[in-house]
């Protein structure tokens, strides 16, 4: 066993550890919180190597979850699957079809690949609608899941969620963690710092990036069956586009190529909307007002730390944290330059940014 | 034969809208680069404006007026404070405050207007027109909404070949260094075409909102389509996003027509996806690859 | 290597039980950590009640107005006495119409907020992701917003309301041909369980030799212009909705366009004359052709399972329009204010019922036992042991000068094909006069 993968798993299990900890000493709902953030973590996770390592921006991982949970349900409801079969396997159906999309998407390039993924995160839950008969139409697949009798009738089922769902996810970011460290998470920067020179050394840039949305769709998908689990129906009212906003917002917030960072957008996304309706409504604002202003403040949120702290929470921890640390941290991206604020931290350099009307850069053909 | 006429006329009045969305995403593009996602967003707040006005003062072209400058401001105020910034970073950057302008602008209409489907008067008549006994299946309203974006079309065409102010947008774009060197205030330039593009989203808010009704989000699905117009037609051609915007309204209509309301979005990936990997720049992109 | 890589971590997670751990002690401090109460959100002074409703998000216009007017009902009640000395706390809280974050905030409301029932929730596919666990968490779930058919068996502590969409679709299809023999009919419905409930309950009385075409619709693609012109093709005399308020709307601008003039037939949740004509108004103010907001609503058929709002004389009006204009003046006193009133008195109804030392289980039994009066609905409920289903019939009604006028009797029926649809010979009660059950 090589010393990062070593590492990881020592990380893992004492993060289990305290995991397990909370679980036990919280209420029954902030179990079911642990499980939605556990969830969120594995899709953001996902999503930021897609975008922090491989430099593609996709705005419709949604519809990857979408088609991990719809796996995840079909399995669990009609072949009667246990949960730890499901999991890997809903992933796998999602990373396929991570596939197409990635080499579809292969040839775009920045805002094109952004806007088809849009329509992807858009069209593709229609899909659910169109065969009622399999899919539940919208009214969705029900599921029921149940602690395992051996832990005793009082067990609170939202607590055996959030184990089976933080197992799920330390597993993936483990995983994750390890892919980033590797040749392929090294591969994955270099063409993404320059294509052209990543392809004059021999890479073969299309087939990292397909392989890259493979990964993230892969986690997006068993994020999906994560949630099928946890919420236990699968319809397509919540695979909107909101949720790939939300991604994204989780992503670029924690800070892109970063798993800790992953974990930070998890807690934003999960814990801070119902805190701002609270404050709102405990200040007399109208529910209307009070409902819709998490929404406006998502969207300050976003453009702020777009604007004036691109690295995100963990860029910004880590900054605060720099003198104390060594350079080599848990962060997936390269470790040895220390960038100026304003710029996106691993230097999403795209060199051709200005470029002239009429031309146009196709990269990754083969 | 009738209903493939009708589904025909139509998909022309929305394939105009489309057109109309699509040509204000292409004048951002070639100044800044940067595929505005809040682009619908602005237009429906502009015609929000347009709404207040008209409510106030009881006439429909006041209100017209109200929401075309309201667009021009906007665009300009956000380019200028919002984008400025991230112009000159990695495209990542602008996608995400596009995209978070989007979601602020629709979280605002819901705070100041509430989440209620609101009425949006049309300029003209929407009692279809008829040719003796035989309905046309267009209204006089619908000639409008085509005339207005042909005419906003029409009208940037002359602005950029024979004015000063457009030969200035044109050679930002084409290279904001020489451009410099030449004189030219980029930064003002690149205020100026935000303004414009705000100020043709407005129209397609307009044109469009007494069809789609006026709440926050009525502009969404608008904008996916309009963006996707552009991209067929080649986000750096005016004339490609009117032709893709009517191409796209008119065989979306077929598809809603025969293969069911559901299978629209569905067939615009479809056709979005197809376009690109025939022709990743779109249909009547000018560039061809890099060039070395 | 190994050991600023565990520091790292151990940091991160440190962090982490920081926050969590200050969430949690937050929200133990003000739920309930201490000793529970015996019936979990009842106090001698306070019943508190929750629920998920759509106050953002796709379906917020108009339904976001219930839950406001259901608090106003509640607040007249606790200014007069409350039930049996109680106050009722309703806390609503907003699931954007995601069935996942129904399961979100129905879990706050039941584990950290320990509410003793979840009242009106919202929406069929949202209310399906927490019907299981609210069962099997033995919460009472009462009075569902939903015409979904399902809340009427197999779930022991669940109860639906308004009437379903199957026994509305079969009252309007009865009428549709009775009226109508010999035209042809066309179908124009939300592709969901709302519309193809409907369809189906129609189907049950319509002759299918005069279904000329059937047309559905998605609420996502606003573009109704081809679904208008195919009915059109085929002949449509009389077209039948299982729309909400927009699409019907849309369906009448678009008829407009292309020269059709059907009559419009419009299942109870799509043709609130006041929705419908605010959503219309303005093409009232065009210059030149006359396009009046009203008259564009002028002969719609509808259903109506409570009093219409344009009947002044009916005691149950007047007594939610007081309330409305005391307690919730700022909405328009429009359909959904009515429903939110209605079902709001029919839950101080069960209350009454379950005594002054209310449990859970006893609400279930208050209600299933039968016997409840019918309260402001036209016809009464078919509440039993084995049936949770609610109302069981509507009156046809016609939009005349913007307000419904009911036409002929109250009908009731059953959810089968072969039940029969007859005239309910009954009378409502008046409201009472302290305007509490």
């Amino acid at each position: 066993m090589t010393m990062t993968l070593l590492r990881h798993l020592v990380a893992a299990i004492v993060a289990g550890a305290v995991i397990w900890a909370l679980s036990v000493q919280l209420n029954a709902f902030r179990d079911y919180q642990m499980a939605e953030i556990a969830v969120y973590v594995v899709a953001i996770a996902g999503l930021s190597v897609l975008i922090g390592l491989s430099g593609q921006i996709s705005i419709g991982n949604g519809a990857f979850m979408a088609v991990g949970a719809y796996a995840a349900a079909l399995l669990m409801l009609h072949l009667n699957w246990p949960v730890w079969a499901v999991f890997p396997a809903s992933a796998a159906i999602a990373a396929g079809a991570g596939g197409v999309v990635g080499v579809a998407a292969a040839r775009l390039s920045g805002p094109y690949l952004a806007g088809a993924t849009l329509l992807l995160a858009v069209a593709l839950p229609s899909l659910a609608t169109r065969f009622p008969g399999v899919f539940g139409g919208d009214q969705g697949l029900s599921l029921t899941v149940t602690a395992p009798a051996r832990l005793g009738a009082t067990f609170p089922t939202t607590r055996w969620q959030a184990w089976v769902c933080s197992v799920a996810a330390l597993i993936a970011l483990v995983l994750l963690a390890n892919l980033g460290r590797s040749r392929v998470g090294r591969n994955w920067r270099a063409i993404r710092d320059d294509p052209v020179a990543a392809a004059l050394t021999g890479l073969n840039v299309a087939r990292l990036r397909v392989l890259a949305f493979v990964v993230s769709a892969a986690c997006a998908g068993l994020a999906g069956a994560m949630l099928a689990y946890t919420t236990t129906l699968v319809s397509p009212g919540s695979f909107t586009l909101s949720l790939s906003i939300a991604l994204l917002t989780g992503a670029v917030l924690g800070g892109l190529g970063s798993l800790a960072g992953a974990l930070w957008g998890a807690l934003v996304i999960v814990l801070v909307p119902t805190y701002v309706t609270d404050v709102a409504t405990s200040h007399g604002l109208s529910t209307t007002v009070a409902a819709n202003l998490p929404i406006a403040a998502y969207g300050v949120v976003l453009i702020a730390v777009m604007i004036l702290f691109p690295d995100g929470i963990q860029g910004g921890l880590r900054r605060l944290a720099g003198p104390l640390l060594p350079a080599n941290l848990t962060r997936l991206a390269s470790p040895d330059r220390q960038q100026p604020p304003g710029e996106l931290s691993d230097g999403l350099t795209s060199p051709d940014r200005r470029q002239p009307v009429g031309e146009h850069q196709e990269e990754g053909t083969t | 034969m009738n209903e493939f006429l009708q589904f025909t006329l139509g998909g022309v009045s929305f394939g105009m809208v489309y057109a109309a969305i699509g040509l204000s995403l292409v004048l951002i593009w070639r100044g800044t680069r940067i595929l505005n996602y809040s682009q619908g967003a602005m237009a429906m707040l502009s015609t929000y404006i347009a709404l207040t006005v008209i409510n106030h003062t009881g006439s429909y072209w006041e209100g017209f007026a109200a929401a075309l400058a309201t667009g021009v401001v906007l665009g300009a105020v956000i380019e200028r404070l919002v984008i400025r910034p991230v112009e000159n970073k990695p495209p990542l950057n602008a996608v995400v405050v596009t995209i978070g302008l989007l979601v602020l602008l629709e979280g605002l209409a819901g705070i100041f207007y509430g989440g209620q489907y609101r009425s949006f008067p049309a300029a003209f008549s929407v009692t279809g027109l008829h040719a003796g006994a035989v309905s046309l299946g267009i209204s006089p309203n619908d000639l409008f909404v085509a005339a207005a974006v042909l005419a906003a079309a029409l009208a940037l065409a002359v602005m950029f070949r024979y004015t000063s102010a457009g030969l200035r947008l044109r050679a930002a774009a084409f290279n904001a260094y020489a451009a410099r060197l030449l004189g030219v205030r980029v930064g003002r330039v690149l205020t100026l075409g935000w303004a414009l593009a705000g100020l043709i989203g407005a129209l397609a808010g307009l044109l469009v909102s007494p069809n789609t009704f006026l709440y926050p989000a009525s502009m969404d699905s608008i904008f996916v389509l309009g963006f996707t117009a552009a991209v067929i037609g080649g986000l750096d051609s005016p004339a490609g996003a009117i032709v893709g915007g009517l191409i796209l309204g008119v065989t979306l209509n077929y598809v809603g027509g025969y293969l069911g309301s559901d299978l629209v979005p569905l067939f615009g990936l479809a056709a979005l996806v197809l376009v690109l990997m025939l022709r990743p720049s779109g249909l009547f992109s000018t560039s061809h690859g890099r060039q070395v | 290597m190994n050991g600023s890589h565990r520091t790292r971590m151990l940091a991160v997670a440190a962090t982490v039980i920081a926050a969590l751990v200050a969430a949690g002690c937050s929200s133990s401090s003000s739920g309930g950590a201490g000793a529970a109460p015996a019936v979990p959100g009842i106090t001698k002074t306070q019943i508190l009640i929750g629920s998920h409703q759509p106050l953002t998000g796709p379906a917020a216009p108009g339904y976001s107005e219930i839950s406001a007017a259901s608090n106003a009902y509640f607040q007249y009640v606790n200014a007069h006495g409350g039930v049996y000395g109680r106050k009722i706390k309703y806390t609503y809280l907003d699931d954007a119409y995601d069935p996942s974050k129904t399961a979100s905030v129905v879990r706050q409301l039941v584990l950290q907020d320990s509410v003793y029932a979840i009242f009106d929730g919202l929406g069929t596919p949202t209310h399906l992701a927490v019907v299981n666990y609210l069962n099997s968490a033995k919460v009472p779930d009462v009075f569902i917003a939903s015409g979904c058919d399902c809340w009427a068996s197999g779930h022991p502590y669940s109860f639906g309301w308004q009437i379903d969409y199957i026994r509305e679709g079969k009252i309007l299809g009865a009428y549709v041909k009775s009226h109508f023999a010999g035209k042809k009919i066309g179908f124009f419905y939300q592709n969901d369980e709302f519309g193809t409930d409907g369809v189906k309950g129609l189907s049950y009385e319509i002759p299918a030799s005069q279904v000329a075409s059937k047309q559905s619709y998605v609420p996502i693609n606003v573009n109704i212009g081809p679904q208008a012109a195919a009915l059109k093709a085929a002949g449509v005399q009389v077209v039948v909705c299982y729309s909400i308020p927009a699409f019907t709307a849309l369906l009448k601008l678009a008829a407009l366009k292309i020269g059709w003039n059907p009559t419009f037939v419009v299942s109870s949740v799509g043709a609130d004359p006041i929705t419908l004509g605010g959503l219309l108004q303005a093409f009232a103010k065009q210059g030149g052709k006359t396009v009046v907001g009203n008259q564009l609503t002028q002969g719609i058929i509808t259903a109506g399972y409570l009093p219409t709002l344009g009947n002044t004389g009916n005691s149950w009006i007047a007594l939610f329009k007081k309330v409305h204009d005391t307690y919730d003046a700022k909405a328009p006193f429009d359909g959904n204010v009515l429903y939110g009133e209605a079902v709001a008195y029919t839950f101080v109804q069960a209350m009454v019922k379950a005594g002054k030392n209310p449990t859970r289980a006893g609400l279930v039994s208050a209600i299933e036992s039968g016997g409840l009066s019918q309260g402001a609905a036209v016809a009464p409920y078919d509440y039993s042991m084995t049936d949770h289903g609610g109302m069981m019939g509507a009156y046809i009604g016609v939009i005349k000068n913007g307000v419904v006028v009911q036409q002929g009797p109250v009908w009731t029926t059953d959810t089968t094909p072969g039940g029969a649809v007859t005239p309910f010979t009954g009378t409502q009660p008046p409201a009472p006069a302290s305007g509490m059950p």
